[in-house]
């Protein structure tokens, strides 16, 4: 088997990739404005025709599409085909309002599962290759993702679904498991696992993994890589664009090949909206070139990196995007689920308390762990610790109902959470991702 | 027959409860008693004071979050089983006992601070009993 799922895209001069992207964009824009009402009125406001869009370079042209959007439009108002055309949805965790929800035809399950296929092979995947999905299964991408593109490359595909630790150990040496796809904390959690259970790397076959969908360090992959004895990868997606895929690490794992015959990727200030060169910072911009039913343009990922399309030793020629090295807006991810800090707030305020909180985010035996420490006020109290105690669980499960996530709370005195500039310091995030 | 009891917010931080305990002293509070419970996150320190409308307000001023609880104070005498036979006394009465502590006075003699779900209650069933309650007053 080839060393590349595509080569004929991932190894096309820069010239054949841009004839395809134009010829897509083109196409795109006019699918676009002809069956999404709600981007229509974007153009339209902007008084931008689709017969203004005559190639990639006139891109900037269009208007951009946030988070904001999304919600405004749910759940069908970016739908880019009749709902009968749709085979499938996923579905990001979070609360309404937050949850994305995002529409696939036959088509666009078949590209996101390419687009993971290319990462398989990327990683020396191939039909003689068992590969383990842990990631989960169900709304979320992860596992539907790495799942469908293992068996386009012809893996023998074990569909564990994460958790049961002890069983995907038993899995992996019984039946050989060479590849690995799941969370990164949860690849290092399956490698403490066999330690406890007196085992080394050489009992197991696995030589890479695939981990994505929440952030992690150089130094994760460096303990991960040890733990299991393999090469670790990174992948990138979201919902909003398919789901992990978007884009992938090859063997020289500096970076991800983004699969730009299908996304188009663009950096921008996320001030003013301006595009920026190639090799600057900025916010990553996604244009899907060839999706059906969920065919965002310029969507706002608020995720920071920067783009380089120097020459990659692996020979494709896709650019690629550095590791997000952290966010436009204040969104945390923590135990992969998107959260946002104004969630927490609204709980708070909703049960009874002030707007002075602080949350902290840190990393505690490879798992996230959530502080939630929030002002007590005077007609909350009580003289009993039984009341008060009652009280920070209540506040607890409020949260975690909100964010699936169980935080710690902490009730604190009045004015103990440090004010600047007379706002409160709301977000410490102690995990050092960004190393 | 009940005293007023503040209670104050202390959070489980070096240095807090000795930060509120040096406040009443400036604020020159005459404590009678003084109790604390505690969790891994905070603590409520229970005070008994001759003013206790003068020290809720200093404290509150002070920033700290307080309540003010009727709690009933009864005398024990320094015989073996006095407390075990006023908690039987409330046990029949149905009486649920929040919390109780006890304190000495060379000058108004050993009191049981019990905090009950009922004062009227249980002061009825301590009264039959032959179980003195005090005044705030009693106890300076
Ligand atoms: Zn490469």
């Amino acid at each position: 088997m080839s060393k590349y799922y595509q080569p004929e895209i991932e190894t096309a001069s820069v010239e054949e990739l841009r004839a395809i992207q134009n010829e897509k964009l083109v196409k795109q824009v006019k699918h676009v404005y002809e069956n999404v009402e709600y981007y229509r009125n974007l153009m339209d406001e902007k008084g931008v025709k689709p017969e203004d869009i005559k190639s990639v370079d006139d891109l900037h042209k269009l208007p951009f599409l946030t988070k904001a959007d999304l919600r405004d439009a749910y759940p069908y108002g970016l739908l880019g085909t009749d709902l009968k055309n749709c085979v499938r949805i996923q579905s990001t965790s979070g609360t309404t309002g937050r949850r994305v929800v995002a529409f696939y035809t036959q088509a666009d399950v078949d590209l996101w599962e390419e687009c993971c296929a290319r990462a398989i092979v990327a990683v020396g995947g191939t039909n003689e290759d068992v590969c383990q999905v842990a990631y989960g299964y169900g709304l979320f991408t992860g596992g539907p993702g790495l799942n469908g593109g293992s068996h386009k490359v012809g893996c023998l595909t074990l569909p564990m679904s994460s958790g049961n630790t002890e069983r995907q150990i038993q899995f992996m040496r019984d039946l050989h498991s060479t590849i690995i796809c799941c969370t990164p904390s949860y690849a290092a959690y399956i490698g403490e696992t066999l330690k406890e259970m007196g085992l080394t790397p050489d009992d197991i076959d696995l030589k890479a993994g695939i981990f994505g969908a929440e952030p992690w360090t150089e130094e994760m992959r460096r303990d991960i890589e040890k733990s299991l004895g393999i090469k670790a990868y990174d992948i990138y997606g979201l919902t909003e664009t398919s789901g992990p895929g978007v884009s992938f690490e090859c063997e020289e794992q500096t970076g991800m090949h983004i699969n730009e015959d299908h996304f188009l990727a663009e950096i921008i200030d996320p001030e003013t909206g301006e595009v920026l060169p190639e090799g600057s910072k900025g916010e990553l911009v996604f244009t899907s070139l060839d999706k059906e039913a969920f065919p965002l343009l310029r969507y706002r990922t608020r995720d920071i990196c920067v783009l380089s399309r120097k020459k990659c030793s692996c020979g494709r020629t896709l650019i690629k995007m550095t590791k997000p090295m952290g966010r436009s807006d204040d969104m945390l991810i923590i135990r992969g689920v998107n959260v946002f800090p104004s969630q927490i707030e609204t709980v708070l305020l909703k049960e009874g308390y002030s707007a002075n909180y602080l949350i902290e985010v840190d990393r505690a035996n490879n798992t996230d762990t959530l502080d939630v420490s929030v002002e007590l006020t005077p007609d909350q109290f009580s003289d009993t610790v039984k009341d008060l105690a009652a009280k920070e669980k209540a506040l607890a499960n409020a949260i975690k109902t909100m964010l699936g996530i169980n935080p710690k709370v902490h009730l604190v005195a009045p004015k103990t959470i440090t004010r600047s500039e007379g706002k409160a310091v709301r977000v410490i995030d102690k995990r050092k991702l960004h190393d | 027959m009940s005293v007023k009891q503040i209670s104050v917010f202390i959070e489980n931080k070096k240095g807090k409860l000795a930060e509120a305990t040096r406040f009443i002293a400036d604020h020159n509070i005459n404590l009678r008693a003084l109790s604390i419970a505690d969790t891994q996150d905070f603590g409520i320190l229970r005070i008994i004071c001759d003013d206790p409308k003068m020290a809720d307000a200093a404290l509150k001023d002070g920033g700290y979050i307080t309540t003010v609880t009727d709690v009933l104070a009864a005398a024990i005498s320094d015989t073996p089983g006095s407390l075990a036979s006023i908690l039987e006394v409330l046990s029949d009465a149905n009486v649920v006992v929040e919390y109780t502590y006890a304190f000495n006075s060379s000058k108004a003699g050993a009191y049981m601070i019990f905090r009950v779900d009922d004062n009227q209650v249980a002061a009825a069933a301590l009264a039959g009993a032959g179980i003195k309650t005090a005044n705030q007053e009693d106890l300076f």
